[in-house]
């Protein structure tokens, strides 16, 4: 009964989503003031259908209701609780639904907090919108309805994969689709304002919050991600490079480089049709980072089982929704003109260097990431792009990026002079090249080169806020209250910027990891990275679904106690399958990471040792990167004084259409 | 301030300097990181030569799996069959979770001289919903054994395997 009321919630999402395409895109045309109202209350309409489809799928899952294919399929009665309601969203129908809830929840969003933006437009935004998650929808209940029945229903599920039941799988695809499907606010806008032929600062202003809120959760979503393969892998891997991985960073790197071209468009008016095309770009990219995993063309570790009907139809839809957007810049961008002019060396400047590097390196994982279907589809031949290539393509062009990062902050608007800004930065050259060459002294080039880089970003990131609180230069306790007072976008900014540096500390640390492999029995013991790893037991356990073997690893560094690890085998009785629960120590600088990957007949058991320098750096930058978009985003301007469109030029509306 | 018509070509340069220097990488990274996808039949009919790295993909073949202890480190060896043929497996470290006789693996190695034996220095076990690599299915498909259309794929070790065994197992694992 409840499954066939979501199904039926789906349909009339459908519908919804169809009516508040059409009602919002045409609706301006009619100039009355009630239609304009209606496509906000569609939209939230539309997202009241699918949280109540999306309730009665976990319901589904909850209660183990095995007439559901999507239940029986992915849980089992032995599951607990927690993971039958994750599984859910652990599969494809599943996950395709938290798709379109997500995108509706978009519209949702725009329909109540959007009242500071011209109706019209609003309404075209929504109608964009509306569009885009009809299409989706149409998918969803077609060929991919998650509430498809089986009869008769088996008396148990075939359970969860064992390792998709671990909370990183609660937190890791919801918050990525957030970051995925919230560009389609700024690919809305971009797409409104093409038809309204209009961008000026306002329409900068209205966009970057919400493209801001995408990246956070997109920055937050994919280090969850890493770090989830980090502890679940078992190896220590953070970053495969693979194509599931990359069509993640793809929007990310282009989100990167809109949340910085919009500042231009808002502040100096210029740059506009450039980030009319980000915004395009970036939902496509975050489209096809949905999509073309699910559509089975780029194949993965990830992949979910992909079927060949459903490809053929997402296909279609992607090419309709990119091409179409595509098609209308190119008609509509001569239409918009820019205004604000500039000097290469100046903050719009280092801007655009920042998104000509950003878009290039996009452009190069785009490449290495389509080219094996590009050639199966071409010659036939099965290949792939290993890890090598990313690093050493992608690597060189992090340089000049990083390179710049520290000095674009410190550089006017409009015209500067690089002198001065390297003047304020000599600190951080001084500490990066001390960095460099002790590394180098030690032999570590790549290591050098990254963490001298990673030096520079985090005390130029550190300069940027002196200069701000004026350090130094004024009396201490007037610094302090500057501190209070300067724009929250500011303080943004630099975390932003140290967070990134935070990353790159942690990925070029990483260089210098050791590891090891071996096989001991209990009393015997190993050396790695100074410390002295000595198996001390192995134990069975149980768990709620999985039996357990438990070893007890002591660690210790000349003599003394370091820290015991406990790393496990598990078997999950469901569904027949081992996995390895990683042991992971940190203490903020350096982790101890020790798996239990086997164990022989004599009573050994085989061992992987890791030290991993700097590595929770990664994902403390990350989440720092991610702290300052939030703190960015708690802006005064966003948050108070509706932006107002220049009155000067003709009024916006539907004569343009 | 400049012109308008001086700001565009700093642009062009720009993004001349940046696309050029993006694509001369590529073409040096392309050449070095490639690797060809080969099922066991098609090892056999290519010879590819000693040392080059290539991706061996297909069903670890049932009751080949010998685990041992070499210089305290794990090393395990297996056949890799895709139901024409079967090559021969060694790998040392530790196998991902997911790897089980009859299951689709992707390893990535060389071979040794004459053909004699795959020296994979990664085992890549799939951890999708559905346990095979779709490379191992297209292998699997090309070679008529089986076609994901029709069911999961039959056990490893009813397999009709014709290709004699190359080396001599020493079972003291």
């Amino acid at each position: 009964m409840i499954p066939a009321l979501g199904h039926f919630a789906i349909a009339l999402a459908l519908a919804l989503a169809v009516a508040q395409a059409v009602i919002g895109l045409f609706g301006p045309m009619l100039r009355d003031r009630l239609v304009l109202r209606a496509a906000p209350a569609l939209a939230i309409s539309q997202f009241l259908m699918l949280a109540a489809a999306f309730a009665a799928l976990v319901w589904a899952g909850v209660v183990s209701d095995f007439t559901v294919r999507n239940v029986a399929e992915f849980s089992s009665s032995t599951t607990p609780l927690f993971y039958r309601v994750t599984g859910t969203w652990g599969n494809h129908d599943g996950s395709m639904l938290l798709w379109c809830l997500i995108l509706s929840l978009c519209g949702a969003t725009v329909g109540v907090f959007g009242n500071n933006i011209p109706s019209s437009l609003r309404s075209r935004v929504l109608g964009v919108l509306g569009l885009v998650s009809g299409g989706f929808l149409l998918f969803t209940i077609m060929v991919s309805d998650p509430f498809r029945r089986i009869w008769p229903p088996p008396l148990h599920g075939a359970g969860v994969n064992p390792i998709l039941q671990d909370p990183g799988l609660a937190v890791h695809p919801p918050i990525l689709y957030v970051g995925y499907v919230g560009f389609s606010i700024a690919f809305a806008f971009a797409v409104a304002a093409l038809i309204e032929g209009r961008v000026d600062a306002a329409w900068g202003r209205w966009v970057r919050p919400w493209t801001l809120v995408s990246w956070v959760f997109l920055t937050c979503g994919i280090c969850f991600g890493s770090l989830w393969s980090y502890y679940t892998l078992g190896w220590g891997g953070f970053w495969f490079w693979d194509p599931v991985e990359n069509v993640a960073l793809l929007p990310w790197l282009t989100g990167t480089a809109l949340i910085h071209s919009a500042i231009v468009v808002e502040k100096r008016e210029a740059l506009k049709t450039w980030t009319v095309l980000l915004a395009i770009v970036t939902f496509s990219l975050s489209l096809c980072g949905t999509f073309l995993v699910r559509s089975g063309l780029l194949n993965s570790v990830h992949a979910f089982a992909a079927s060949p009907n459903q490809g053929l139809f997402i296909l279609t839809l992607l090419a309709i929704t990119i091409g179409g957007s595509l098609l209308l810049f190119a008609v509509r961008a001569p239409v918009l003109s820019a205004t604000g002019m500039f000097a290469p060396v100046s903050r719009e400047g280092a801007l655009i260097l920042n998104n000509v590097f950003l878009c290039i390196i996009a452009a190069v994982v785009f490449t290495g990431t389509m080219y094996p279907p590009f050639v199966d589809l071409a010659f036939g031949m099965q290949l792939s792009v290993g890890a090598p290539f990313y690093d050493q393509a992608v690597l060189p062009l992090t340089a000049p990026l990083i390179l710049a990062m520290a000095v674009g902050p410190m550089l006017p608007w409009k015209r500067g002079a690089i002198g001065p800004a390297l003047a304020k930065l000599w600190y951080g050259a001084v500490a990066a090249l001390i960095v460099f060459g002790f590394l180098m002294f030690k032999g570590h080039f790549i290591a050098a080169l990254g963490l001298a880089g990673a030096t520079w970003v985090i005390i130029g990131a550190f300069i940027d806020l002196a200069e701000r609180v004026r350090l130094f230069r004024v009396p201490f306790g007037q610094s302090l209250s500057r501190l209070t007072t300067i724009p929250r976008a500011a303080v943004g900014a630099v975390m932003g910027h140290l967070g990134f540096g935070i990353v790159v500390l942690g990925i070029a640390g990483m260089t210098l990891r050791v590891h090891t492999v071996t096989v001991l029995h209990p009393g015997q013991s190993v050396d790695l990275g100074g410390f002295n790893w000595k198996l001390e037991s192995i134990v069975p356990a149980t768990g709620p679904n999985y039996a357990a073997r438990l070893a007890t690893i002591k660690v210790t560094r000349h003599g003394k106690l370091v820290m015991m690890l406990h790393p496990e085998r598990r078997f999950f009785t469901a569904e027949k399958v081992k996995t390895v629960a990683a042991a992971i120590q940190t203490n903020g600088v350096r982790d101890m990471f020790a798996t239990f990957a086997g164990e022989d007949n004599t009573g050994g058991g085989e061992f992987r040792f890791n030290v991993h320098p700097f590595a929770p750096e990664i994902w403390l930058g990350g989440f720092i990167m991610a702290l300052g978009g939030a703190i960015s985003l708690s802006d005064r301007r966003f948050r108070v004084g509706a932006p107002a469109r220049a009155k000067a030029r003709k009024p916006a509306g539907s004569a343009t259409v | 301030m400049m012109s308008r018509k001086q700001r565009r070509l700093w642009l062009v340069i720009a993004c001349g300097i940046g696309v050029s220097s993006a694509t001369a990488l590529m073409l040096v990274a392309f050449r070095s990181s490639l690797s060809f996808f080969l099922s066991p039949n098609e090892v056999l009919v290519k010879h590819p030569s000693p040392g080059m790295v290539f991706r061996l993909g297909g069903v670890v073949q049932a009751d080949t799996v010998v685990m041992g202890t070499r210089d305290n480190k794990p090393y395990t060896t297996f056949r890799i069959t895709d139901g024409q043929a079967s090559i021969p497996v060694v790998y040392t470290g530790i196998l991902p979770g997911l790897f089980r006789q009859g299951q689709g693996v992707v390893t990535i190695g060389a071979m040794t001289k004459g053909d004699r034996e795959f020296v994979a220095d990664t085992v890549l076990a799939k951890h999708g919903a559905s346990y095979m690599p779709a490379d191992v299915e297209q292998a699997l498909r090309k070679a008529g054994k089986w076609n994901p259309k029709f069911g999961p794929a039959p056990n490893a070790a009813t397999w009709d395997d014709k290709s004699p065994r190359t080396i001599e197992a020493d079972n003291n694992g």
